[in-house]
This record gives C-alpha cells, structure tokens and sequence, in this order.
C-alpha cells in the first residue's frame, strides 16, 4: 500500500489543521487498518488454541469413562457338583468344566439375590438377568475357582464385569429409550441396574483392567484392555532406542566431526534432509517389502515395527545431534587437540559428553514421534487380533503384538459405541506417555543445556 | 533362540580377548605403559573389535541368506576366535593399536552414516520392484489416466488412479485454506508483535498441535467434526449425509498443519533483518503496512517454502483420512460427500491377508510409488526455495 495523497489538489479554503492531539481522517484509517491487521493475528492465534482445546477436551471427555467399569458384587454358590464334578480338587481336572458351566452359576447367584432381597421387577426375563452381566465374567470366575480350589462349595461375591449397556448407562451413554430401541438390552435390565444400585449391589469404580488386559473381542468392550498394546509399544521403543541412538549419534558424529567435502558427504546430507519428509506410511511399504517379503521376519512382530520406526526416526535423531555437536564450541575441540590428544579422542572424550544433553533431548522427541506412529505399523500387520500376552524379550519381539495407536484404530473399527469410549480412553493413555516424554525432554534441557 | 547364545559367546570371547591383550601388552612393556604405543586399554579395544565384528558380521550375513544352523554357529565363532588369535598375535609394545581401533571406529561410523543412503535405495528398491511387477499385469496407462476405482478381487479391477488422486489434492487443498491464513497470521503476530512473554506461552502452546499423533487427530475426526458438520451443514443444506467427507478431513488436518506452517514461518520472518524493517518505519509506515509491504514481500519465497512442505504432509498424511475421508473412491466438487486417497487405499489394499501376485494387492505399490515421487518432488522444490531464500541475507 503506498499511501500517496491524491486530493490534495483542490486547496481547502481553510488550511488544514494539522494537530498532533487530532488525528486526521486518513491516520485515523491508518490506524484502524493497524487495529484490524493485529486483531487478524489475535483471531488466529485465538483459533489455533481453541482448536487445541476443543480437540483435548472432547478427548479427554469421551475417554475419561474408560477409566471406570461397573461390577456387580453379587453372592454366587460355587456349587461343588457343577465346578469339580470328581470331587477331588484338581485344578486340571476342574479346568474340563467349561466357561458355561459357571454361567449357570452366575445366573443362579443373581435370581437368589433377587428373591432374598425382594427386588421383583415386571417383564424381567432369564435372558435380561443372562445378558446383565459381561460374557466376561463367567471367564473371570471361572479363573478365580482354578486359582484357588478351595473356593469350591463357598459362597463367594467375586465382583463381576457387568455389560457395556449396563456399564454404559451409569456412565450416561445408555437411556432408558435407547434401551427399548436396543436389541441387546432391554429398559427391564436398566430398572434392574437402578434396583441393585439401589441395594448396593452395583458399584463403577476404577478400572485397572483396562491398562492390564488384552484386547477382547466384538461383543465384550467393557473387557477389552491395553495390556498387549502397551508391552508391544514398550517392546517396540526399546529397540528403536537400542538401535537409532547408537546408529543415529554415530552417523551425525562422522557427519559433522569427520566427514570431508564430497559428493559422498553430500548425497548423505540430502538424503537425509528428504527421509525426514518422506511420508510414514512410505516406511510402511519398506518394512512390508523388505522385512516381512524379503527377509522371512513375522508379521504383526515388535521386531518389525521396531525396525520401520528406527529408519522413521533416524534422520529426526541425526538432525538433533547434528545440532547438539555444532553447538559445542570449537575451542573445546582446540584445547583437546592441543593437549595432544587424536581427533577421535576429541570427539569421543570431550565433544561427545558436552553434546549429550541435546541429543538426549532430539532422541526422546524422536521417540515420541514413534510411539504415536500409526500408519506404518497397519501395513506390517499390526492390526490382527491378539489377545495373548508376548514372552519377555528377546523372544517376545517375535511374537504377534498390537501397539497403542494400532490398538486405537482397531477399536474406531468396531461397530460397539463403547469402544469409541475405549478408543478415546486408549488416547488419553497415549497422551499421557507422550506428555511424560516431553517434560522429560524439556527437563533434560533445562537442567544440562549449557550456553556457550 | 540359539542366535542370542552365540550372540553372548562372541561377546565374552570379546571380554576375554580384551583382558588378555591388555596384559599381553603391558607383559611385552615390562608392565610399565610408558613404554607401550598407545594406552592399555586400545590394545584390549582392538582385540575385541577383532573378534566381535567378524563374529556378528557372520552371524547377521549368515541369518539373512538361510536358516541358523549349527555350522552357522561354529563359523561365527570360528571367525571371532580368528580375530582375537591374529589380534593378541599382533600385540606387543610397537603396535599403534590406538591407530588401529581409531580406523575401525571411523569404518563403523561412516557404515552408521550409510544408513540414511541403504534407507533411501530400500524405499526405492521395494516400490519400483513391486510396481513393476503390477505393471506388467496391468498396463500403466489405465493406471494413471483411468478414472474408475473398482477393486474386486475376483479379477476385472479397474484400478484407475485419478478419483484417488483428486481425492488426495482437494483434501490437501481444504487442509492448506485452514492452515495457511491461520499459521501465518498466527507468525506474524508472534514475530511482530507478542511481547516476549506472550511468545513464550503461545507458540508452545500451538506447537503442542504438532506434537499429538495423527490417530488422535483421526479419532476427532471421526467422531466429533465429521458428524457436527453433518448435522449442522451437510444436512441442513442439502449436500449429503455422510459423516467422512473431504471437509472432515480437510478441516481437521488443517489443524494440525497450523504448527507446521505457523514455525517455519515464524522462522522465515524472524530472519528478515531488522534493518529493512526500521527503514520502513523510519519512513512512516505504521507497523502493518511494514510486514505487508516490506518483510512479507522479503520472506515470501520462503513462507512459500513453508507452504510446499505443509503440502507434502497432507498429501501424505494417513490416519486423519483413513477415519475422517471415507473409503468411496470418486471425482465430485461437493466437499461433504465422502472421497478417499491415495493413502486411504495404500492401507486398503494392503491390510489383512495379501496376495502378492495379484494386482489388487500389488497397485498400493504403485499408489505408493506415485506418492512418494510427488511428495520427494515437493520437498526438494519447497528445500530448495527455503535454502536458496535463507543464504540471501546471511
């Protein structure tokens, strides 16, 4: 905008009041163009926080109920001819009764209940009390009885997974109306929850099942935990720590410490700058291609995630460290060097130790990238169902995991509205992790960053 | 795993090797290191760098061409025994062992920087390799030019790549109008005008955006965006019933690209030296007409920098499409119908069970090749501009 003044042509009859203390009306459009150009940057900056703090807090909303679970503390007969038919106590005898068995049971504990209390409620059907509890639950019990036989004949009140219709209506996601709509559950069942609400029968509380178990499947959600995810994470973080810090610190030292002036050097600088752009789900296809096709490793395995996310985090490691070293003063590296000590030595004694706080930092930021990484690991096969624990590493890192991202994306699969809950409980989990990163990264700095 | 048990043995011959040639160097210099080459501890170093890198080097060449084996364990302890032999044979008082572990160690480095090289050739390698191999079976100009998308794995796809490809620019597109007025207005009033403890509130604050996963992103998408607009838009106004549509995406991916194109701006005007601004100032101007007339015109090459690599994110981007875009591969101009992409239909078609004979399975490759190359050219364009702007006012 060039302001020149083109009116100034016909001269006003009186000349213009030029005063410092009365703006006149072009400054005053000058101004008010000044106004509005900041105001332009407020709004912005306004809506990028606002996007953030609409984005945590519906998160943080939806998933807080994954947290909480409501269980049923109801008396249930361990009846001895039903749980060990041969009478002797043999945990691998009683492990023959199957699941079903102690179904019966559960059912039996909840219509005595019902009758000892009073609690009568019109249109209550077997299968309304069959479908009050989590398929989950007879499981549960059935692991309670095999852990410790003694059990066996005892009245136990072994608290038990209700349904996720039922979890979902202490949690506000269930109503009455959506449950005369529901084919799997009925207003019949809500009336029950209220009664044994009532009694103290019926209690949600927190939830430490969802950090511990596996994932279970499409019509169990108020059982399905992150357990394997998270051990498939960890296991997955540990090898890119294992392998990208050593590799990533060694590539950056020769870099910028060693390296002459050459096309070689050269090709690697570019090369570098262009992996830190190239899209994930790229690296994806790589692991697929080269890990899975071309060197026989499984599917669904650690070691492979472990792997595209080490090449993924790589150059994020290499560009930190390289920032690092550059930033330690070259009169260290003189002093070394005067003192007669090799160039190697230089680095590795005195230059090395210095840096180490910012690549530290640039790792740990690095890492944090991985851990939230979703789309290479779905072409790897990380998506299947697995609901079995992986051994303790090394041999862990060849069996089938999930990983918390994965396990995320998995759940916004399913068709159950309470996996959604799962699903945004799982984030929070995540954000968590990442938060603890970050302040970690944040804290390193603080404390050892040096300033020169 | 037997792999892990020679693993431990070659790493205790190392130990051993290590031990022993320290006494062997300090027994052949009268147990005075003065009088040795280097210190001690390079000779014991180079004894177990001699058995150590040949040991595994075995091993891993060995584990990647055929199944272990017990000869593969003889051999790789055979080759370590071998080095630390030829190593303690070479120890004594004149061997310049620190010259010796020094070479080596440089050697590893420089294999340790070839990671980024041997990445880049396996990139290019499984997606040209796979892609060939589709189109041999499918000719490539279908693929490029066809325009239906119908993947049926009984045979008689049509694998046309443009809905997918229209798909992923007009997201892009929708995700770049959020962005770039945001981010950069968002810059300018950091650079310009926040006090100094203003900035350091806010652009944590916004580059926290950066920082959350892409699913989380996805997830609110998926289930806050997509339906608000449906119900508030989409429906109201007659442009359709889907809660995936390409304004979800769009919209959601724009936020978190604001980081992105909000510090690389910020960056860029920050390197603007101060002295054109104070001889605009000097002049009169008031302090928006100096950033529109003098410090964005200076910076513009690299805020368009800025721009191309916030490009190359969208088009590339995964996790928000897969949940917020939908999976309905179609070329339409109304932004809340469902569209897809490329990536969508990378992880289409290449989760669950592959065949990787059959095109189905095999055209993610080549999806992946196209977009690799458009997302290598935009960088290398937006770092060229970035670089070739930055060296302007050093």
């Amino acid at each position: 905008m060039t302001d020149t003044t083109p009116d100034l042509v016909p001269a006003p009859a009186t000349p213009a009041q030029n005063s410092l203390l009365v703006a006149d009306a072009r400054t005053r459009r000058r101004n008010a163009a000044e106004t509005r150009f900041r105001a332009y940057g407020i709004i912005a900056i306004g809506l990028a926080i606002a996007a953030l703090v609409w984005l945590l807090s519906t998160i943080i909303a939806d998933g807080a109920g994954a947290f909480r679970q409501t269980y049923a503390t109801i008396p249930v007969t361990l009846d001895a001819a039903v749980v060990d038919p041969k009478g002797n106590r043999d945990p691998e005898e009683m492990k023959k009764v199957l699941t079903l068995s102690y179904d019966k049971l559960l059912i039996t504990g909840m219509q005595d209940y019902l009758a000892q209390e009073g609690i009568q409620i019109a249109g209550l059907s077997d299968q309304d009390v069959k479908g009050f509890l989590s398929d989950q639950a007879k499981a549960n019990l059935r692991d309670a009885v095999l852990a410790d036989p003694a059990l066996v004949g005892e009245v136990v009140t072994v608290p038990a997974l209700t349904s996720s219709r039922i979890d979902g209506y202490f949690k506000g996601r269930v109503t009455a109306e959506q449950a005369a709509r529901d084919s799997k559950t009925s207003p019949e069942q809500l009336q029950l929850a209220d009664a044994l609400h009532a009694n103290g029968a019926l209690e949600t509380r927190f939830n430490s099942d969802f950090i511990t178990n596996a994932d279970a499947s499409e019509t169990r959600p108020e059982a399905a935990g992150l357990g394997v995810a998270i051990l498939g994470s960890a296991y997955m973080m540990l090898i890119v720590l294992v392998l990208a810090l050593p590799i990533g610190v060694a590539a950056s030292i020769y870099l910028e410490e060693f390296a002459p002036k050459n096309r070689l050097t050269d090709l690697i600088e570019v090369n570098i700058a262009n992996l830190a752009a190239v899209p994930s789900i790229v690296y994806g296809i790589l692991g697929l291609a080269a890990f899975i096709n071309f060197m026989g490793l499984p599917r669904s395995a650690p070691i492979v995630g472990g792997l595209v996310l080490t090449l993924m985090t790589l150059p994020t490691i290499i560009i930190a460290t390289r920032a690092a070293l550059k930033a330690v003063p070259p009169s260290i590296r003189d002093a070394a060097l005067g003192v007669g000590a090799s160039r190697m030595q230089t680095v590795f004694h005195h230059v090395l130790p210095l840096a180490m706080p910012g690549i530290l930092t640039g790792t740990i930021i690095g890492l944090a990238h991985a851990l939230g990484e979703t789309a290479p690991l779905l072409l790897i096969g990380m998506v299947a169902f697995v609901q079995d624990y992986p051994d303790a590493p090394p041999a862990g890192l060849m069996d089938p995991t999930s990983a918390l991202p994965v396990q995320i994306y998995n759940w916004t699969r399913r068709a159950d509205p309470a996996f959604f809950e799962r699903a945004a409980g799982a984030i929070i989990v995540l954000l968590v992790f990442l938060l603890i990163m970050n302040l970690a990264a944040i804290w390193l700095r603080r404390r050892f960053e040096r300033r020169w | 795993m037997p792999v892990m048990w020679i693993v431990l043995i070659v790493l205790m011959l190392a130990t051993a090797g290590f031990v022993l040639a320290q006494r062997r160097a300090l027994a052949s210099a009268e147990g005075d290191a003065r009088r040795l080459h280097s210190r001690p501890a390079y000779y014991g170093w180079n004894a177990a760098l001699s058995a150590l890198l040949p040991g595994l080097l075995v091993l891993g060449l060995w584990r990647m061409a055929m199944p272990p084996s017990a000869v593969m364990a003889a051999a790789a302890l055979i080759a370590a025994l071998a080095g630390v032999a030829v190593a303690l044979r070479s120890t004594n008082a004149d061997f310049r062992a620190r010259n010796r572990v020094e070479q080596v160690v440089r050697g590893l480095l420089i294999v340790c920087a070839s990671v980024a090289i041997a990445t880049t050739i396996g990139i290019i390698l499984s997606l040209v390799f796979e892609s060939a191999q589709f189109f041999r079976i499918y000719p490539w100009q279908d693929f490029l030019f066809g325009t239906e998308w119908t993947p049926s794995f009984g045979g008689g796809s049509e694998l046309g790549m443009l809905p997918l490809l229209w798909g992923t620019l007009y997201i892009s597109l929708i995700a770049l109008l959020v962005a770039v007025p945001i981010g950069l207005f968002a810059a300018i009033y950091m650079s310009e005008y926040a006090s100094p403890r203003v900035r350091a509130w806010v652009k944590p604050a916004i580059e926290i955006l950066a920082g959350i996963p892409t699913i989380v992103y996805g997830l609110f998408a998926l289930v806050t965006v997509g339906p608000l607009l449906r119900d508030w838009i989409a429906q109201p106004a007659g442009l359709g019933d889907s809660g995936s549509s390409v304004m979800t995406a769009g919209i959601v991916m724009g936020i978190m690209l604001i980081p992105f194109v909000s510090s690389l701006s910020d960056d860029i005007i920050n390197a603007v030296p101060q002295s054109l601004r104070d001889g605009s100032l000097g002049l009169g101007s008031t302090p928006s007409e100096t950033i529109r007339n003098v410090v964005l015109p200076a910076a513009l090459p690299g805020i368009v920098g800025a721009i191309l690599l916030a490009a190359s994110r969208a088009i590339g981007e995964t996790m928000i499409v897969v949940l917020g875009a939908g999976a309905m591969a179609k070329i339409s101009g109304n932004p809340f119908e469902a569209m897809t992409t490329i990536t969508v239909k990378i992880v289409g078609q290449l989760t669950g069970d592959n065949d990787f004979a059959s095109p189905e399975t095999l055209v993610a490759f080549a999806l992946g090749l196209t977009l690799f190359v458009i997302t290598l050219a935009l960088n290398i364009f937006a770092l060229y501009i970035v670089r070739k702007y930055r060296e302007q006012y050093e």
